[in-house]
């Protein structure tokens, strides 16, 4: 955890200090999401269009990150594809980690019957591998961007509900909690006004990770050729698409991997590298 | 003070048992919430209405579906997984042999990372902070952050492709000899190595490094004990549930991995056999071998829990 510190130069700004390795892992995120929104205006090539005569083409001048199984080209289709693989992630985060800490905040305030079955039937979501539950679901229903979306967000809400219902149960005990209380504030004020802003920090720390263990599952389950369907390609569609080129080298495996390893370990190294004030998971 | 521990334990078995039971409803519910009626789908598109109709009623598929979620429970306490929709083969035949298969992969992939990723673990924690604790950590953090498949990609480009030591696909049915088998099993093993002790490794140094950092362990560095000393007799003891508790956590990283390894590797186990049956919407093969998955990773999870219980001093 501690790895980058040591390493990095400190610098302030907005009164936190930030390292160098935090900074650059944010600027990469930065990019990412840059790329995810512009996309459609910044391909070079329209991504259906075959435009080399060889397929598994190298990198060169004009195809920079070489062609795919088809001679298309693959920068157009990466750029293409982080739409897909950041959108449906961020999505999907957003909505677990917003109904687990609604629900978790919500148990640790109400306490009772109605925190013990939740956490009871939340746990038990919970002991289903994560993968497992999505192979099941996509051959029940089959695959859609809703349909992925929602899978993942329930495959995940458990964890931020545990996770958050860990930290409001601590903050629920101190005084101006029983203060709160004693006002006659509701359920909604003591959640949203006392609770909440007490969280929120490590909150958005779990929220980053999380994100990770996401778009880790999406790229898995297209991989295994579950997730977005063809046309449609995230970056796990991608290496699977160009699978056949690994006795090759050919850059159409090597440079999807490489988009996601980039974000994932961007996020992680920002997360770490958060000054501690943030990332403190009790503070 | 004895049958604390063991109320504890017995407490945690009650409720892996109630979990496995809503983690076979929500399999038995979502596969058969498949889009399209199953009799029509068993009998083609030239089947008669009646044809249909009667199937329907064969199969019991009229029934209230707790009362099939019931039958179909039965019948697992009996040993009967059903058959299989693809090629009307009992499921109990097709998974047999894959599962001894999967067993072996997950077995030697233990035998050869639990040692490793220890040694690697704990030799970081006694030597925090040094360059080797940094290389150890950061590499373990890369593998965490990426997908399975990219580690599977990477290993058959660097010794299959670069090196040409391996052959990129496993064949089980073809080892005629040590040096086959070596080959066959090398690559998803050294793949589920990778992913399995990435997690062990980061589970184990934390273990440790909090050990290491309690009274009694300041106090035996006060007292002039060497720092091998310090690990070995002081830190390590009281460490061990913590340790033992991450090693099975980590190894029920195995059943994720285990799908991704199989299908790329092509392995004939019975993760692939899940994915095939998912491809082909087979629905008795993946509600067995969905169960069969997360039985194997309740196990897991629960085995780790009764550790952290045990292990606990002031339980015991």
């Amino acid at each position: 955890m501690t790895m980058a510190r040591t390493v990095a130069t400190r610098r302030s700004f907005l009164g936190h200090s930030y390292n160098l390795v935090g900074v650059v892992a944010a600027l990469v995120i930065l990019a990412w999401t840059l790329v995810a929104i512009f996309a459609p205006y910044i391909i070079p090539h329209p991504i259906g269009d075959i435009v080399d005569d060889d397929y598994f083409g190298q990198m060169r001048q004009g195809l920079w990150l070489g062609s795919d199984y088809l001679g298309r080209d693959m920068l157009s289709r990466v750029l293409m594809g982080a739409r897909y693989t950041v959108g449906i992630s961020l999505a999907a985060v957003s909505i677990a980690c917003f109904l687990g800490v609604v629900l978790g905040m919500l148990a640790a305030v109400t306490g009772g019957w109605f925190d013990t079955c939740l956490s009871r039937f939340l746990d038990a979501m919970n002991s289903i591998p994560s993968k497992l539950f999505g192979l099941v679901v996509v051959a029940a229903v089959g695959s859609s961007i809703p349909v992925l979306i929602l899978t993942l967000a329930v495959i995940y809400t458990p964890g931020a509900y545990r996770f958050a219902r860990a930290l409001a149960v601590n903050i629920n005990t101190m005084d101006f909690m029983t203060v709160a209380r004693v006002r006659g504030e509701s359920t909604a004020y003591l959640i949203g006004s006392e609770i909440l802003p007490n969280i929120i920090r490590p909150v958005l720390a779990d929220f980053g990770l999380r994100f990770v263990f996401i778009v880790l599952l999406l790229s898995g389950l297209s991989f295994l050729g579950l997730g977005l369907q063809p046309p449609l390609a995230d970056w796990g569609a991608l290496v699977r698409e160009n699978i056949g080129g690994l006795p090759f080298a050919a850059p159409a495996v090597i440079v999807p991997s490489l988009a996601i390893a980039s974000l994932t370990i961007s996020v992680n190294l920002l997360i770490d590298n958060l000054p501690q004030k943030i990332r403190d998971r009790d503070a | 003070m004895k049958s604390g521990v063991l109320n504890l334990v017995v407490k945690r078995l009650g409720i892996a048992v109630i979990t496995l039971l809503i983690v076979l409803f929500a399999v038995f519910f979502a596969t058969s919430m498949l889009p399209g009626d199953t009799a029509s789908i068993l009998l083609g598109q030239a089947a008669t209405p009646e044809a249909v109709a009667g199937l329907r009623e064969a199969m019991h598929l009229n029934d209230p579906a707790i009362l099939r979620f019931l039958r179909w429970l039965l019948g697992l306490l009996h040993g009967d997984l059903g058959t299989s929709y693809a090629n009307q083969m009992p499921v109990a035949a097709l998974i047999g042999r894959r599962l001894v298969n999967t067993m072996e992969l997950a077995a030697i992939t233990t035998l050869i990372s639990v040692p490793l990723a220890l040694t690697l673990g704990i030799t970081a924690a006694m030597l925090r902070g040094s360059l080797y604790d940094r290389t150890v950590t950061v590499l373990s953090i890369g593998v965490i952050s990426v997908p399975e498949f990219m580690v599977a990609t990477l290993a058959v480009l660097l010794f299959a492709v670069y090196l040409k030591w391996l052959p990129a696909l496993s064949s089980v049915n073809e080892a005629h000899s040590l040096t086959d088998l070596v080959r066959i099993y090398a690559m998803p093993v050294i793949t589920l190595t990778f992913v399995i002790s990435a997690q062990m490794i980061r589970m184990t140094r934390a273990a440790v490094i909090e050990t290491l950092s309690t009274p009694y362990v300041e106090m035996a560095l006060l007292k002039g004990a060497s720092r091998s000393r310090m690990v070995l007799r002081h830190a390590l003891p009281n460490a061990l549930g913590p340790i033992v508790n991450a090693v099975a956590l980590s190894l029920s990283y195995l059943v994720g991995g285990v799908i991704i390894v199989e299908t790329i590797f092509n392995y004939p186990g019975i993760a692939k056999l899940m994915v095939d049956a998912v491809a082909t919407r087979d629905l008795p093969l993946i509600q067995s071998c969905a169960m069969i998955f997360c039985l194997g990773y309740l196990l897991l999870i629960t085995a780790a829990d009764i550790v952290a219980i045990m292990s606990n001093p002031r339980l015991r």
